[in-house]
């Protein structure tokens, strides 16, 4: 295998297209576990209501969409920091998995922002290129926004049992039916990665050398194909299996959720926050 | 100092390069590029279309439903996740939206699209929470309904091992995720014209749409469409080979996707057609944006060279966008009459290609009878 990857570099992209897809599928599963294991944690968002917690992010979300400061928009971001350190998640952690993965889509689609949006001249630069007050405020305004909005989801995401915001959904008068579809999808998730994860693994092992553009296309698209079929078999087994334990078409879910005044107070101070934001950002 | 042209031939190979990268990936749009009133815009356009989804699951499949959508919605979000390979070197994700519309019928697959969307957008922070709905709107609703329409089109009494139906597959991904990826354009670059700070700093996504349309349309219809259409082809492919059963499935009403059912859908069409057209033509009244742009006597300092490189750049991509190029900046009434006449006659086109499968059907079921 060594001697084959030194011998055809040039083919080693098109060649690591299955290993790409295990990768990415391998990495996905681990966020999820790693997630998993922090809303375990003793910490402080943790111990709110995930009723609460869902409405705070929401507003504050909304909050940083509208503001049109730069500080108020840094000062939620500041408190995001506080709040994950102070709920047990590893801040260079939060910090690094939304800054190490903005600058590709992000920071490089809004470079040229720089340069070309009219305003005054702040840098002269060499090939005839300014950097302008304007560009930088676009800039850091799209970067601040977008980081600051993706912390807010992740810290959301991290503090609470997957199982548990889906239910906290409730809250924003969703319909039932669509909260136990995303459940049961979030499930089958892990199980159609595993299975596509075997298939994968199981191709790969039996491949020597490289693999075609078209062959990797192939065994994609029978992998999906496969996956396609099997989703639709187990859809009907699931069925017969709900029916047989009692479902009707309607929906009882549990809803294990209890606001104590900590939870009110908390809800409070949050919303208060996020009108504090859309005052201040306006 | 570097000449002019020098200064463009950089700009050029810059563009180049981002247009490659963009165009492998998927168009999630994350929070903070699009402003909440398109953010609301884009919810309500979306809305009539869960509608119908979530009616038309109710009607054909009732509790059935929920596993089906359940398995499907994974299995998307799953296709989502595969690096697909393409002629060239470059691998891009393709949305898996042209297939859960061949399989299912377009009206379930904006569901089962949507939630797949939604799960990346909450636990994998793909796309983003406000942007929720133009996510959906341009992945889960124009990808299956165009993809749908154009497969059809392609198939209709066709036998279920043609060849036609890996075309129309092909075609509808392909078509499907452009015009997916053109909306998205748009929707980045209405942005700068409307929401800017009193100094016209833009507040989202900064570029004007001569820069985002084809910053989106070129990529993708390069790459990531390209990616969906031999995705789609290749699965259709396989399924003729090795799994007809669900194939045919997709034929009868009575499991799901039946192609009848239009006419109701008719009047639905007519009023989307009205409020795209005039989500981007309503927001224009109450702003007073693109008088500061014209005036800002500042703005010819950065219009002095990058709508050159624009230009040229666009001058690879077609004839149709040279005139609305550059007064993106200068005259952005042009653009935004540009924008509306282009939404509307690829509407106009999608709209004829329903009416076609339309009348098609009802004409098919008259002579059973």
């Amino acid at each position: 295998m060594q001697t084959i990857q030194s011998t055809s570099d040039s083919h080693s992209r098109r060649r690591n297209i299955l290993e790409q897809t295990l990768h990415g599928i391998t990495e996905a599963i681990e966020h999820a576990v790693f997630a998993e294991q922090i809303s375990a944690n003793a910490g402080f968002f943790q111990s709110l209501d995930a009723r609460v917690k869902v409405i705070s992010m929401l507003a504050l979300l909304i909050g940083v969409s509208l503001s049109r400061s730069l500080l108020v928009i840094a000062a939620v971001y500041l408190l995001l920091l506080i709040l994950a350190w102070s709920s047990a998640i590893p801040v260079d952690f939060f910090i690094k998995r939304v800054w190490l993965v903005l600058p590709f889509f992000t920071g490089l689609v809004v470079i040229p922002a720089l340069f070309i949006t009219p305003g005054p001249v702040l840098v002269h630069l060499p090939l005839g290129l300014v950097i302008t007050a304007t560009g930088v405020n676009t800039v850091l305004f799209l970067l601040l926004r977008v980081s600051t909005s993706v912390s807010l989801t992740l810290l959301l995401i991290l503090t609470t049992p997957w199982n548990t915001v889906l239910s906290a959904l409730s809250v924003l008068r969703l319909p039932d039916v669509f909260i136990l579809v995303l459940g049961m999808t979030y499930r089958y998730i892990y199980l159609l990665l595993h299975l596509a994860n075997d298939m994968f693994l199981s191709r790969k092992s039996r491949v020597v050398g490289y693999l075609s553009t078209s062959d990797n296309q192939h065994v994609l698209a029978a992998v999906s194909a496969t996956l396609l079929g099997k989703s639709l078999d187990m859809s009907s087994e699931v069925y017969l299996a709900m029916v047989s334990r009692g479902f009707r078409g309607s929906i009882i879910t549990l809803k294990p959720f209890k606001m104590r005044a900590k939870d009110w107070w908390w809800l409070s101070a949050f919303l208060a926050i996020a009108v504090v934001v859309i005052i201040m950002g306006r | 100092m570097f000449t002019e042209s020098k200064r463009v031939k950089l700009l050029v190979i810059y563009y180049g390069a981002l247009l490659l990268w963009l165009g492998t990936t998927a168009m999630h749009i994350p929070d903070g590029y699009l402003s909440p009133v398109t953010c609301i815009i884009m919810f309500l356009v979306a809305l009539p279309f869960w509608i119908i989804g979530i009616r038309k699951m109710r009607e054909k499949l009732n509790a059935r439903s929920v596993p089906l959508i359940a398995l499907l919605s994974a299995f998307s979000f799953v296709i989502m996740m595969f690096n697909f390979p393409i002629p060239g070197g470059t691998t891009a994700h393709a949305i898996g939206a042209t297939i859960a519309a061949i399989i299912l019928g377009p009206e379930p697959a904006t569901i089962v699209v949507s939630i797949a969307l939604l799960i990346q957008a909450l636990f994998f922070g793909d796309g983003g929470i406000t942007a929720y709905g133009a996510n959906c709107f341009n992945m889960a609703i124009t990808v299956p309904y165009i993809a749908y329409a154009i497969y059809w089109a392609f198939s209709k009494n066709q036998p279920l091992t043609s060849k036609r139906r890996l075309v129309g597959a092909f075609v509808g991904g392909w078509t499907g995720v452009t015009v997916a990826a053109f909306f998205a354009g748009v929707e980045f670059g209405i942005q700068p014209l409307l929401f800017h700070s009193a100094n016209g700093t833009p507040l989202y996504a900064p570029y004007p749409l001569s820069v985002t349309i084809p910053a989106m349309v070129i990529p993708h219809a390069l790459i990531a469409s390209v990616a969906e259409g031999i995705l789609a082809a290749l699965v259709v492919a396989y399924l003729q080979r090795s799994n007809i059963a669900v194939l045919e499935a997709a034929e009868k009403p009575a499991v799901l996707g039946e192609a009848g059912g239009f006419q109701k859908l008719r009047a639905l069409w007519i009023v989307l057609v009205v409020l795209i057209i005039a989500s981007p033509l309503g927001l224009l009244a109450p702003g007073t944006a693109f008088g500061e742009w014209g005036s800002d006597e500042l703005a010819s300092r950065g219009l002095g060279y990058i709508p050159a490189g624009l230009q040229k750049l666009s001058g690879l991509w077609g004839a149709p966008f040279a005139d609305y190029n550059l007064p993106a900046l200068g005259n952005v009434n042009l653009g935004y009459i540009f924008s509306a006449v282009a939404g509307i006659v690829i509407i106009a086109v999608v709209v004829w290609l329903f009416s076609m499968l339309l009348t098609s059907d009802i004409r098919s079921k008259k002579s059973e009878h």
